[in-house]
């Protein structure tokens, strides 16, 4: 790769075609930028180069030069000669060169994939009907596309152990490896956790641990889904259920202000798993082990399923007019959070500049892993900022809030999911009373008078502003429970009910209108619907000032946004 | 103050009125059970099998046998029919769509005062015919009183006030109207042929008709076109196949009874069985010799109560054969369409008898010339 | 383009005209249908043969040493046109013996028969030979719940099926006796 950001360009022959392709990257790259599968195992765009599977065979041949004058060889026709390798190379570990050429459809090639993929399914057991990664496994998928069909080993197969725990999280089927390092190259090159490895020979060879050691590092779970076979498999989704019925929709991690790009596979409404989504500018192709159980809170015991009103449960529309009767006319705070989208806490400000509302805004911090899980460990805390609910960077506690109840300064509250009493407020002296919108329950949802529940990330849409000040919009997953409102919606007929003339739409796409409206605001002339999967680079020069606390981490380093400025 | 020999008579009257009514309603019933059965086997099936009385149907074999005959299954059919919801369609004329079953049934059952079904002998050989009145217009008070049928069919199709049974109401009416005519020019050549002078026989009473067919030829065989006429017209007249124009189920759902049900439905469904018992009788009465042996032979049963009780077996026996017929013709012939019913009627069965009556008209006064 | 002949039909005869004969010869053949063989069934007394490749309700077989076949691979449930195939895959607890191999089970399979079609797609695609539609085709209830058949009822219809390849008996004896190191 250039230095510059730009990619020089070389000219290879492909199949017969001249093709350009960035100078620097391997065959395997440059046939899928043009549409050429080559099927391979251990290699992965973000990891190094092991080329042990054998899988990507090509031929290849480079113009022919004199040894010894350096000029060009030419043919009777007076093009250059292709010196073509006599035996295949690994596409993987061949970069291209100018003038190179490659065939990907011979029969050389053919035939080396086809003995290449018996090889693999000599030891493999016939577990796909068992097996989780079936539906989504490259042996079965490059059996089909590149095997021979029928196998001619009647020998018995290899066996091995089946259920190796090798972390907390992650099940190994020894059986089912076919030795491509990649989950080995991974925790060493993106973990730095070197605890995997192979043991014994040949047929025998074994992924295991290393004595005393096991993979128990928050990214474990990135070894299950880089694995190509079945052979690493998540004991959270182990046999829970199979691929082909799961429904993959964008979303964005709610962990922390990493902001990793994820899909979430739902069936009927239910999520099952939660996997990378990759994004070279965030996350490439990893997350957390800690993200993916987040879709846990989802049905968790706490989660918030009814409205209520003083600890009767109520319809939905009928907590929010009396939400509306409790702060009408009164000084009301309103505690924002971190955790809502960026429309959500448009939505927030825009009703706390309309009842002259004081805000309040809490962060939640942690330690960096300097990978993807970050000190701040909301996904939304830029989002406050960009729409104006905050100009300060929130610290963890509310002082403010409680110095204002102690001044009396505040009739009542209006708390975004936080839990106050967490904070340096104690609830047993809290006199106001309390609207709580949330998803779970905790100890301010308990006090307050009026509660309305509110959609996880996973059932709602909307956006976040990550760390990089990378604005990702998330989807839909899953419906939200039965009877309950988009948060968006709820917000809006907050602000309709307790400011004259108001008409807030709770449209996603009203909101972003008149969000976007504003020239100096960083979100200027972006439409929800056009914000790319791979999310929006925003201008954050102006919040260089404050003391962000996250650190050096994957595709982030805290003074870029000051180079930049 | 009273003849107690007229309330005598009278009473034995009602008497024989009700025997016969129960004797033609049975018979209406158990043509139901033919047609059931007679249809299933022409078709390869084994028709109604399962019903049975609780005590009958445990005897050893005959409990069997009967069950499998099918012989309670009209039992249950009444049963049910007494038994269903009495539903009137709030669209309907209510007083007209409960007065047309009752005058679809009454003609049916009418019609069978005249008829007679056997003779009785008294001591000194004298031969009185069996039936609840002699009328010595016999055959016209049947044509007359059965051509009234078809108001209840049509007050029935009227009623409904919906469009099938509308549509049937049309088509019974202009049918019955049609081949009535038909009917009544088959039959006036017999009565020539019987009431030719000097037999001694006259008028058109039907007691006269049978008598003159004993040791005699039947009528059937002196003048077949007259029968096959008469045969087709009657088809026509108790609305069988194929002349079911009133109900035509393929393209009328049910015709004029599409919006009835229940005992409402099953008057109608007894009316048309009993049409074709009183048909099937006249037809026996007038063409097959009534009561009496074969053509050209003499009764082989003795003049006393048993040759009586044998004579109106043998008239049943015949008249169960024509009922027999009629389902017979039912499950073999595909139903008329609406114009051809009419074609045939006026344009072929009309002319036709027309024809057969001049025919028999100059035959008959060429026959009754006094010899020269 | 097709040459069209007109055929010329024959006049009809006066007989033929009458209809008459037609008619009596259309007498004969009902007349004598009636005392032909009967080709109804009296059902509940007799019951139909039911060939060997009959499509009946679909159910679960257990091999013949009766360990349960299904592995809970779903592709009953994938492949079912009307979706009446309902699995709660679950795994083989590790101390069940001459089981803990196979590693997979049902926890819950349910087949609900109002909705199933028998087009018997979930027995062509049984990996593991465990789903049948056999000879049974009565099923009848008085309550929509009673025609959802569960795992315990799938099995009892059933029954034990001859295997054929014993798969998982052979991995266990491959099990057994190790690799050679």
């Amino acid at each position: 790769m250039s230095t510059n950001g730009k990619a020089s360009m070389v000219t290879i022959n492909l199949d017969g075609n001249e093709v350009e392709v960035p100078a620097g990257i391997n065959l395997v790259e440059a046939a899928g930028i043009h549409g050429t599968e080559v099927p391979h195992y251990c290699y992965h765009p973000k990891l190094s180069v092991a080329g042990n599977c054998r899988m990507c065979l090509v031929e290849m041949g480079t113009p022919m030069r004199d040894r010894a004058t350096g000029e060009a060889v030419l043919d009777e026709n007076g093009v250059q000669k292709i010196g073509w390798v006599p035996k295949p190379v690994i596409g993987c570990g061949t970069n291209v060169s100018p003038g190179m050429h490659v065939k990907t459809k011979s029969s050389m090639v053919t035939d080396s994939r086809e003995g290449i993929m018996e090889f693999l399914l000599v030891n493999h057991p016939l577990d796909c009907p068992i097996c989780d990664q079936a539906g989504e496994c490259r042996l079965q998928e490059f059996a089909t596309d590149y095997g021979r069909g029928y196998s001619r080993y009647v020998e018995r197969k290899n066996v091995k152990p089946k259920r190796t725990k090798l972390g907390p999280r992650v099940t190994l089927d020894d059986e089912r490896c076919i030795l491509c390092s990649r989950c080995i190259r991974f925790c060493q090159e993106v973990v730095d956790d070197d605890v995997l490895g192979f043991v014994d020979r040949g047929s025998f060879s074994t992924l295991t641990c290393f004595p005393g050691k096991e993979l128990s590092n928050n990214y474990s779970l990135n070894t299950v889904d880089l694995c190509p076979v079945g052979a690493l498999t998540s004991t959270d989704f182990r046999f829970k259920m199979r691929v082909w019925f799961l429904k993959e929709s964008p979303s964005i991690c709610a962990e922390s202000s990493a902001g990793s790009n994820i899909l979430v596979s739902s069936r009927e409404g239910v999520i099952h798993r939660i996997t990378p989504r990759r994004n070279d500018n965030v996350n490439d192709s990893w997350m957390t082990d800690s993200g993916r159980e987040l879709y846990k809170q989802v049905n968790s015991k706490n989660r918030l399923l009814g409205a209520s009103v003083s600890g009767e449960s109520v319809h939905l529309a009928e907590a929010i007019s009396a939400a509306t009767d409790l702060l009408q006319g009164k000084n009301v705070g309103i505690v924002g959070s971190c955790r809502s989208s960026v429309e959500e806490q448009y939505l927030l400000n825009k009703l706390a500049k309309n009842i002259k509302a004081k805000k309040f805004l809490r962060g939640h911090f942690g330690d960096d892993d300097g990978i993807l899980l970050s000190a701040d460990r909301t996904p939304n805390l830029r989002g406050n900022l960009v729409t104006g609910f905050s100009s300060k960077y929130p610290s963890d506690q509310l002082t403010q809030l409680s110095q204002a109840l102690g001044k009396k300064q505040i009739e009542a509250l209006i708390v975004m999911g936080e839990d106050l009493s967490d904070s340096d407020i104690n609830l047993d002296e809290l006199k106001v009373p309390v609207v709580f919108l949330g998803t779970q329950q905790n100890a301010t949802s308990e006090f307050s008078q009026v509660v309305i529940p509110m959609l996880t990330s996973f059932e709602k849409s909307g956006s976040f502003i990550n760390r990089n000040f990378r604005l990702q919009s998330f989807k839909q997953a899953i419906p939200g429970p039965a009877g309950l409102l988009p948060d968006l919606h709820v917000l809006a007929s907050l602000i309709n009910g307790l400011c004259d003339d108001a008409e807030q739409s709770s449209d996603l796409a009203t909101i972003w209108k008149q969000m976007s409206k504003s020239p100096t605001n960083p979100l200027n002339g972006i439409v929800y619907s056009h914000i790319p999967d791979d999310g929006i680079q925003l201008n954050g020069a102006k919040w260089d000032s404050l003391s962000f606390v996250e650190k050096n981490a994957l595709h982030f380093s805290p003074v870029k946004q000051t180079l930049k400025a | 103050m009273f003849d107690v020999e007229l309330l005598l008579m009278i009473g034995l009257k009602v008497l024989f009125a009700l025997l016969m009514i129960g004797a033609v309603m049975t018979m209406a019933g158990y043509s139901v059970l033919a047609e059931r059965k007679v249809s299933a086997w022409m078709q390869g099936r084994v028709g109604p099998n399962r019903t049975v009385l609780p005590l009958v149907g445990s005897l050893p074999f005959v409990g069997r046998f009967l069950k499998g005959l099918g012989i309670f299954q009209p039992l249950a059919d009444g049963l049910k029919f007494l038994f269903k919801e009495e539903m009137i369609p709030g669209h309907v004329n209510k007083f007209y769509y409960n007065l047309a079953p009752i005058v679809a049934l009454v003609p049916a059952l009418t019609t069978m005062t005249v008829l007679p079904f056997g003779e009785f002998f008294t001591e000194n050989g004298e031969s009185i015919p069996l039936m609840l009145a002699n009328l010595e217009v016999g055959i016209l008070f049947v044509l007359a009183v059965s051509s009234l049928g078809v108001y209840g069919i049509v007050l029935a199709g009227w009623s409904s006030n919906s469009k099938y049974p509308f549509l049937g109401g049309i088509r019974s009416s202009a049918q019955m109207i049609s081949y009535e005519l038909a009917m009544g020019l088959s039959l006036l050549p017999v009565f020539l042929w019987v009431s030719e002078p000097g037999t001694g026989a006259m008028g058109l009473s039907l007691v006269d008709i049978v008598n003159s067919q004993s040791q005699n030829a039947w009528l059937l065989l002196v003048q077949p076109l007259s029968a096959l006429i008469f045969l087709i017209a009657l088809f026509a007249e108790t609305n069988r196949l194929p002349f079911d124009m009133p109900e035509s189920e393929t393209d009328l759902v049910g015709g004029f009874h599409t919006e009835y049900g229940g005992f409402k439905f099953g008057i109608f469904f007894v009316a048309e069985y009993a049409h074709i018992v009183v048909g099937s009788a006249i037809f026996t009465i007038v063409f097959l010799g009534g009561w009496h042996f074969l053509p050209w032979m003499a009764d082989p049963w003795p003049a006393t109560w048993i040759g009586s009780l044998i004579g109106v077996g043998w008239f049943l026996a015949k008249t169960i054969f024509l009922i027999f017929f009629f389902i017979w013709v039912r499950w073999t012939l595909p139903r008329f369409r609406y114009d051809q019913v009419m074609n045939l009627g006026w344009t072929k069965l009309l002319p036709l008898a027309l024809l057969n009556l001049i025919f028999y008209v100059l035959l008959v006064t060429w026959l009754d010339q006094p010899p020269a | 383009m097709a040459k069209t002949v007109v055929l010329q039909r024959k006049p009809l005869s006066l007989s033929e005209r009458t209809y008459l004969p037609q008619i009596v010869t259309g007498l004969k053949t009902t007349f004598s249908n009636m005392f032909k063989e009967k080709v109804t069934l009296q059902y509940p007394e007799e019951k139909p043969n039911i060939p060997k490749n009959y499509r009946g309700v679909p159910t679960l077989v257990k091999d013949p040493n009766g360990r349960e076949k299904c592995v809970s691979c779903q592709l009953c449930e994938f492949v079912c046109p009307p979706k009446a195939i309902r699995i709660t895959p679950g795994s083989v607890p590790e101390d069940e013996v001459d089981r803990e191999h196979v590693e997979k089970a049902t926890q819950e399979f349910e087949i609900n028969m109002l909705r199933c079609i028998y087009c018997g797609y979930c027995q062509e695609v049984c990996p593991e030979e465990a789903i049948f539609l056999q000879d049974e085709y009565s099923s009848s209830g008085y309550t929509r719940e009673e025609m959802i058949n569960n795992k315990e009822k799938l099995y009892e219809l059933g029954g034990t099926l001859p295997d054929q390849h014993y798969k998982w008996d052979k991995k266990k004896v491959a099990e057994g006796e190790g690799n050679a190191h």
